[in-house]
């Protein structure tokens, strides 16, 4: 299988002050990068679909090398997420292909990250929002690190396209005071707390 | 008056091809957007002048960071444009107010020059609502390959009580122009327009 095309690519930072308490000294970035990529197996039913995991790793790690540095380097990194939008002439399967090489690339690009990668996916048209889910990259079950961030691009993905996803965050939520595991109190061990 | 920020998010968009034509190098355009409280939610005022100010402000914050994001000098901006998204307790003019009087000097600064009019747009909404932002050349209205627009959103703005402030700046036209026109190889620079 030949390398993904890549038709566009889009990143997204958000810094965060407040949401409505004390504001912030060094706001919150929530970051996002997206690739456009074609579907290779668009328009109809492959069987063997896997061997394209492979071939997304070296577009995974560069999506993760560069969120990373738009977020202010690796050692701001707490917490990530995955996702990724089928095109309607693909299949939902087309993104559980995202799974393995979106985790080997945030992994490449952070080091010892810990914790499962929460992600999610669909099938969509273009613009599409996908809300793609972020927890701690060390322990799971860091409450304050349970975020999400919407992502989407006005004309993707077209029919043949899949849209894949790489989230980072450099905090907690804004305000976050809803008790549970605390980042400090992590014994990053099993990579759940 | 000061701006009082909750949030800024800078967008980076690259087309690498079009219609599996590669567009190299690739073209790209940034947009930030700040989401600041509208001090005049729910009533009115006759006097903007605070608007004005933080128009000032933000035209230059913004307009940084979209550079900043391109990695580009400021003179290698090509295009740009502006664009407010009113929360549903304000008034269309205070987007006016933001965008017209002020925001556009410092903008010009920004990207050094900029002798065209900057293109703009404005509207009240809510929540997750998108904002098209039009994009002009800097120097030259008329040049014709680079009409363009960038959509911004953001799920969680603007609240009723707030405004999405929108820059956005390119370092190209669209990726496969061919429509003819001004070039901008014939821009003259002179009146903003050829």
């Amino acid at each position: 299988m030949p390398e993904p095309k890549v038709r566009k690519l889009l990143t997204v930072v958000e810094d965060v002050y407040h949401e409505g308490g004390t504001p912030v000294e060094t706001p919150l970035k929530r970051g996002a990068i997206l690739a456009v990529i074609e579907n290779p197996f668009a328009g109809s039913y492959h069987e063997k679909i896997d061997g394209f995991m492979k071939d997304l790793e070296p577009l995974g790690l560069s999506m993760a090398n560069r969120l990373v540095e738009a977020l202010g380097g690796r050692d701001k990194i707490e917490g990530y997420g995955k996702g990724a939008i089928v095109g309607q002439g693909g299949e939902l399967e087309h993104g559980a292909l995202w799974h393995v090489p979106g985790g080997y690339a945030m992994r490449g690009a952070l080091g010892d990250a810990k914790a499962i990668v929460p992600s999610t996916k669909k099938v969509g048209g273009p613009g599409a929002r996908l809300d793609v889910p972020v927890t701690h990259i060390n322990a799971s079950y860091v409450r304050s690190h349970f975020d999400a961030m919407e992502v989407g691009l006005a004309d993707a993905p077209r029919a043949d396209e899949i849209v894949v996803a790489l989230v980072m965050t450099t905090g907690s939520r804004i305000h976050a005071r809803v008790g549970g595991l605390r980042a400090e109190d992590i014994k990053g061990e099993d990579g759940l707390r | 008056m000061k701006a009082e920020i909750r949030k800024i998010a800078v967008f980076v968009e690259e087309v690498h091809s079009e219609m599996g034509k590669t567009v190299s190098p690739p073209t790209r355009k940034a947009a930030a957007v700040a989401v600041i409280k509208n001090p005049f939610a729910g009533q009115y005022v006759e006097d903007l002048t605070p608007l004005m100010d933080i128009g000032a402000e933000l035209g230059g914050l913004l307009g940084e960071k979209c550079v900043a994001a391109l990695g580009i000098l400021p003179a290698q901006a090509e295009s740009y444009g502006k664009a407010a998204l009113v929360g549903e307790n304000g008034e269309l003019e205070h987007a006016a107010a933001l965008l017209h009087p002020t925001l556009g000097k410092p903008l010009r600064a920004a990207v050094e020059k900029g002798a065209a009019l900057v293109p703009s747009s404005k509207k009240r909404g809510g929540p997750g609502q998108v904002l098209d932002i039009p994009l002009g050349h800097k120097d030259a209205a008329y040049v014709r390959s680079h009409f363009d627009g960038m959509e911004v959103s953001l799920n969680d703005a603007p609240r009723a009580n707030e405004i999405m402030v929108a820059v956005a700046i390119t370092d190209s036209g669209r990726p496969l122009p061919r429509v003819g026109g001004l070039k901008t190889s014939e821009i003259e620079g002179k009146d903003g327009l050829r």
